[in-house]
């Protein structure tokens, strides 16, 4: 609802950011738009100490000595950079942000289906980190992120069952953000928007939603028995008590590995909502790339025990894993192709947000095809446990989420601040960003080929070189993603004021304010056209913040 | 605000139960409705978990399960089987009363629950008990010394393989009993709601929704009891 | 058997390279023809459905090719041929600790000779590790509780990496070997400076220490099975199920006796968990397995099955 007196442009038009003062509407509000920005600064909170340890790590495998930390430190180190970057960063990040923020707009809804559950689940996040912080404050936990019994269970000095509770915690905050999104996708869709014209965004948080839902239980159970065990020395996974490790490996794994999906589907919804926009056109074969989201939502809760090959499983469940593998690699291949051709005969511009886009297709299609090696049986005896997985997920996890979260991130800022980023800056990070990762992971590629192991502190010397290689992209990395933390702030006091729709984009959330009223919307839309009208949107306007036309 | 009253598509007054963020009644009992049965299903998941575990150590080591399942009491198990049964019943009354207005079976159904649900607590409490005193928490003190396989009178039952038995016991019917107090928590709530007169046959979502968790509390129990008393009994 | 790993590293490296090309290519190639200029509108495509399927199916297609060139590999690599020399390892935090069945005895070395099959016996005596030759492109995750196996045939002699692949704890990256790969003279002449015997000499001696022959009679009398020409055969359970007598068979008859029964015999054999240690478990397994000597070589957990061999003998009824 706009304020009478909207048309004197030195008065602020009253939307979700300023309806409000003072922390208590903050930490007590309901408004999906609040908690996706609460969400925001814990999770850039969380991403800068994860990034803070892996650049620990990089520093120390500078050389073939284990000499700048000693070797429980380093296994401190990896452990909790795992942790806090999987749990903390990434699978929050699109969905508990740009999700949040988004998903309701998009489908003309004036919030999620359960507002107070979603800042329930904000605060399970926050209550799981500040346990997390806790932990690693006082001693920290060395297990590796898998936390593999019995080293966790029997070996361990560390604090394994705090950072397990944590985790725990943590779990709920995804399963209640999923549970939102789905009920609120099945039951608030605004008139006339029916399934065939939901953004393909919304399609891949649905999907994401139902792994978390089914996933996120099964490691919450798992980390139940881990510290059962370890506090009461338990012999469900001890094998001299009867139990086999093995079984841990299984439920750890059925939940883990679909959870690399859960980081990338969102991402790959970014993608799509970016390439569409800056390409002028619907996304090519809209119900395949749909579609693939749910099947590789479906196939990914199949294909857990290829983290096994050499574990110990009989030779015959590899075979049927190995080849459930492949199956999974398609949806995401499919998609891969439909939004190259989409570009065909498209109308391209090259914002920062399409850089990213871009970066995401190179780099997410590199790490994918890496996952064609390992699922391959034979080779992944040699590379398993190596820097080569290491790269590996790098690939898609950073080159792929991370570049989808960024690229979003600037796409949507002026949505969600109001403000237009610096475009020269952000393509300047962009490059920075890409160049700087190719130059820390794709080195990590031949380390694992030739033998290094992962979870090394110290190498033999002939390694030297590569690292040295990774360590120098790594600090270049960094930079990159200083970058936009800098700049974004800066924008939301000095930025220009955005129009609603800076990129002509489609979209329902294009169609209201920026920023947005509390409630999304003056008058609930009516939806009578189908996703991605470029053809009746046709151009995009000249950027203000790049007036040259690009 | 848009506090202009929300019309719903068939024309009825704003319910004051209705949020703001919903157009009409309807949307609002569907998705309360939706939501609760997705929860249902992360419980399954999680219960699954445990069930996974039990299923291949139950395989693996029967005859020492059987040992050790032989020391619950079968007769206050199939009582609590019982109770959760008429539980759910006096649960399917309830949500009939409030549909139907009828306020005093309402809320001496939501009561009757209640106290079905202590019931069942009590005797899960003298049940730990006696465990307890046998030594058969799993832990320092466990001891499972020199109890026969059923069947096979002439072998013991290994010690450790049992103490697995009774570590998932504990912790399954633990979390079950987590989830009853759960439970209860919320039917307190509901039968409160209700002396306040809150639920009418237009709004009675939370009593439906409170049931459909207390079912599948009930159902999980239905599962646990054959699965943990009932492994190789012979009359 | 290295060779064959890279034969398919190198087919993966040139197909995966040549998708990423083509998707660069196309990508580059868009942007800059469909670069967008004043006036020229973007062409609105729906999709074409020939073309998913086309670019669903062919990677597909070249996907079951790279899994089965990939599976093939991996049977290899799982299954060790008959007659491999074997080498029992025992992995502990954080050493390696290996002893050959002729005896040699070595803590994170492994002298072999080239050309012979090797067959590696493997336990951890507390956290999962893993046997990692990268030369070799081998690797095996060994775990407490039961055996593992890995095998390979070096052809070159040499020095390689031994390196423990899962993390175990602080000095998981200390954890580090050699491989030592002789010529076949100059093995013997290692072989020969100083062993204690051969492994399943060892553990005879282990046997009579324990008293095993009190049950374990070489003729059908004793309270136990006769464990002459035992290993590797098929055994029948006394309650219906049956099993092959491997090293995982034996290994777990020593410290769960109660949890496999065979046929016709009383649960009566006590457990030696916490009496014994690794190492004299291995020399244990070696010795039964000598006692099947006929049979040199035989299947290992990860291998084939044996002929069904005739029903295990039936016990006499004791009293």
């Amino acid at each position: 609802m706009s304020m009478a007196s909207a048309s004197i442009q030195m008065v602020e038009r009253e939307n979700y950011l300023n309806k409000h003062y003072g922390v208590g509407s903050w930490l007590f509000t309901t408004d999906h738009k609040r908690i996706a920005l609460l969400y925001l600064i814990s999770i850039t909170f969380f991403f800068f100490i994860g990034g803070f340890f892996a650049l620990l790590i990089r520093l120390e495998l500078l050389t073939p000595a284990g000499d700048l930390v000693q070797a429980d430190t380093y296994n401190k180190l990896f452990t909790m950079h795992g942790m806090v970057m999987i749990f903390f960063f990434l699978i929050p990040s699109i969905p508990a942000v740009l999700g949040n923020f988004l998903v309701p707009m998009m489908i003309g809804a004036k919030d999620l289906a359960f507002p107070r559950i979603n800042l329930l689940s904000w605060y399970l996040y926050i209550i799981g980190g500040v346990m997390m912080l806790h932990c690693m404050l006082t001693g920290g936990v060395d297990t590796g992120w898998t936390f593999y019994v019995p080293f966790s269970t029997a070996f361990s000095n560390t604090k394994v069952v705090e950072a397990g509770l944590a985790i725990f915690v943590t779990g709920f905050s995804s399963i209640l953000t999923g549970l939102n999104f789905v009920v609120t996708i099945h039951r608030m869709r605004a008139p006339g928007m029916t399934w065939s014209r939901l953004p393909l965004f919304i399609w891949a948080h649905y999907a994401t939603s139902i792994i978390q839902l089914l996933g996120t239980p099964v490691i919450a159970i798992t980390i139940v028995l881990v510290a059962a065990e370890r506090a009461l020395h338990l012999g469900i996974f001890d094998p001299k008590l009867g139990g086999d490790p093995l079984l841990f490996q299984h439920l750890f794994w059925f939940y883990s590995h679909p959870a690399v999906y859960i980081m990338i589907l969102p991402a790959m919804g970014v993608e799509s909502e970016i390439i569409a926009c800056y390409s002028r056109k619907r996304i090519f074969g809209y119900s395949f790339v749909a579609f693939s989201s749910i099947a590789i939502a479906v196939f990914g809760f199949l294909v857990w025990a290829h983290h096994m090959f050499v574990a110990g499983i009989s030779v015959y469940s590899a075979l049927v894993f190995s080849l459930l593998s492949y199956l999974v690699a398609i949806p995401s291949a499919v998609k891969v192709f439909n939004w190259t051709a989409t570009m065909y005969k498209g109308s391209i511009h090259y914002d920062a947000p399409m850089l990213y886009a871009f970066g995401f297709i190179g780099l997410f299609t590199m790490g994918g095809l890496t996952g064609l090696f390992l699922a391959a049986l034979g080779i992944d005896v040699h590379v398993t446990d190596t820097y080569f997985v290491i790269a590996h997920f790098h690939y898609i996890m950073v080159g792929g989420a991370v570049m989808g979260y960024l690229g979003g991130m600037h796409f949507w800022w002026p949505k969600i601040s109001g403000r237009l980023y610096p475009e020269g800056w952000a393509k300047l990070a962009a490059l920075i960003v890409f160049i700087g990762f190719n130059l820390t992971f794709f080195p990590q590629f031949i380390l694992g080929y030739v033998g290094m192991p992962r979870r090394y502190y110290q190498y033999p010397p002939e390694f030297q070189v590569l690292n040295v290689l990774s360590t120098a992209g790594a600090t270049i990395l960094g930079v990159g993603y200083l970058l936009p933390m800098v700049y974004f702030l800066w924008s939301m006091r000095y930025g220009k004021p955005a129009p609603d729709n800076p990129w002509n984009a489609a979209g329902l959330e294009w169609r209201t304010a920026s920023p947005p009223p509390t409630f999304n919307f003056d008058e609930e839309p009516v939806v009578t056209w189908e996703a991605y009208n470029y053809d009746e949107l046709k151009s995009m306007p000249v950027n203000e913040e790049a007036p040259v036309d690009r | 605000m848009t506090d202009s009253p929300v019309v719903a598509v068939h024309g009825e007054v704003e319910n004051p139960a209705l949020l703001h963020h919903f157009a009409e009644p309807q949307q609002q009992r569907d998705a309360a409705s939706l939501g609760m049965w997705v929860f249902l299903g992360t419980e399954i998941m999680f219960f699954g978990g445990l069930f996974c575990a039990y299923l291949i150590y139950r395989r693996w080591y029967f005859g020492d399960w059987g040992a050790a399942s032989k020391t619950l009491d079968v007769t206050l198990g199939a009582t609590n089987t019982a109770v959760l049964i008429c539980s759910s019943l006096t649960v399917v009354l309830a949500v009939w009363a409030a549909k139907t207005a009828r306020r005093k079976l309402l809320i001496g159904s939501l009561l009757l629950t209640l106290v079905l649900g202590f019931v069942f607590l009590g005797i899960k409490g003298i049940e730990y008990k006696e465990k307890f005193e046998n030594h058969h928490v799993p832990g320092p003190s466990f001891q499972f010394n020199n109890v026969k396989i059923p069947g096979h009178p002439d072998q013991y039952a290994n010690p450790s393989h049992a103490e697995i038995y009774f570590a998932l016991y504990f912790i399954m019917t633990g979390l079950h009993a987590l989830h009853m107090i759960i439970g209860i928590g919320i039917f307190i709530w509901l039968t409160t709601k209700a002396w306040e007169g809150r639920f009418t046959p237009d709004y009675n979502t939370p009593v439906e929704i409170g049931g459909l968790y207390w079912h599948f509390v009930d159902i999980i129990w239905i599962y646990l009891f054959p699965l943990l008393y009932l492994i190789d009994r012979h009359p | 058997m290295a060779g064959n790993v890279d034969a398919l590293y190198i087919f993966l490296l040139i197909v995966t390279g040549l998708v990423t090309l083509l998707i660069f290519v196309c990508l580059l190639f868009f942007a800059a023809r469909f670069r967008h200029r004043p006036g020229v509108e973007a062409e609105q495509i729906e999709g074409s459905t020939p073309l998913e399927l086309t670019w669903s199916i062919i990677p597909m297609g070249v996907f079951i090719v790279i899994f089965l060139w990939g599976a093939v590999v991996y049977f290899q690599e799982r299954t060790p041929p008959r007659d491999a020399t074997e080498v029992y390892v025992v992995a502990k935090q954080w050493m390696w600790k290996l002893e050959h069945a002729e005896g040699q005895r070595e803590i994170n070395e492994l002298h072999v000779p080239v050309g012979r099959d090797v067959k590696m016996i493997m336990t951890s005596q507390d956290a999962i590790h893993s046997f990692y030759v990268p030369a070799f492109r081998i690797k095996q995750d060994v775990l407490p509780g039961r055996y593992t196996v890995a095998w390979f045939r070096a052809t070159k002699p040499g020095t390689y990496h031994l390196f423990c692949a899962e993390y175990c704890g602080t000095l998981h990256s200390g954890m580090i070997g050699s491989v030592v790969v002789m010529e076949p003279a100059q093995y013997e002449a290692w072989m020969n400076g100083g062993s204690t015997g051969p492994l399943s000499a060892t553990g005879e001696k282990v046997f009579a220490e324990l008293g095993c022959g009190t049950c374990h009679r070489s003729d059908e009398t004793g309270r136990g099975p006769n464990l002459q020409g035992l290993f590797g055969k098929t055994v029948q359970l006394e309650d219906g199920r049956t099993v092959t007598a491997d090293e995982n068979y034996i290994r777990e008859s020593i410290l769960d006796p109660g949890a496999k029964i065979v046929k016709g015999f009383k649960p009566v054999m006590p457990t030696f968990q916490g009496i014994i240690s690794e190492e004299q478990l291995n020399a244990l397994v070696a010795y039964v397995k000598s006692l099947s000597a006929a049979k040199p070589g035989n299947a290992v957990a990860a291998g084939s099955t044996p002929p069904p061999a005739k029903a295990s003998p039936q016990g006499s009824q004791v009293q």
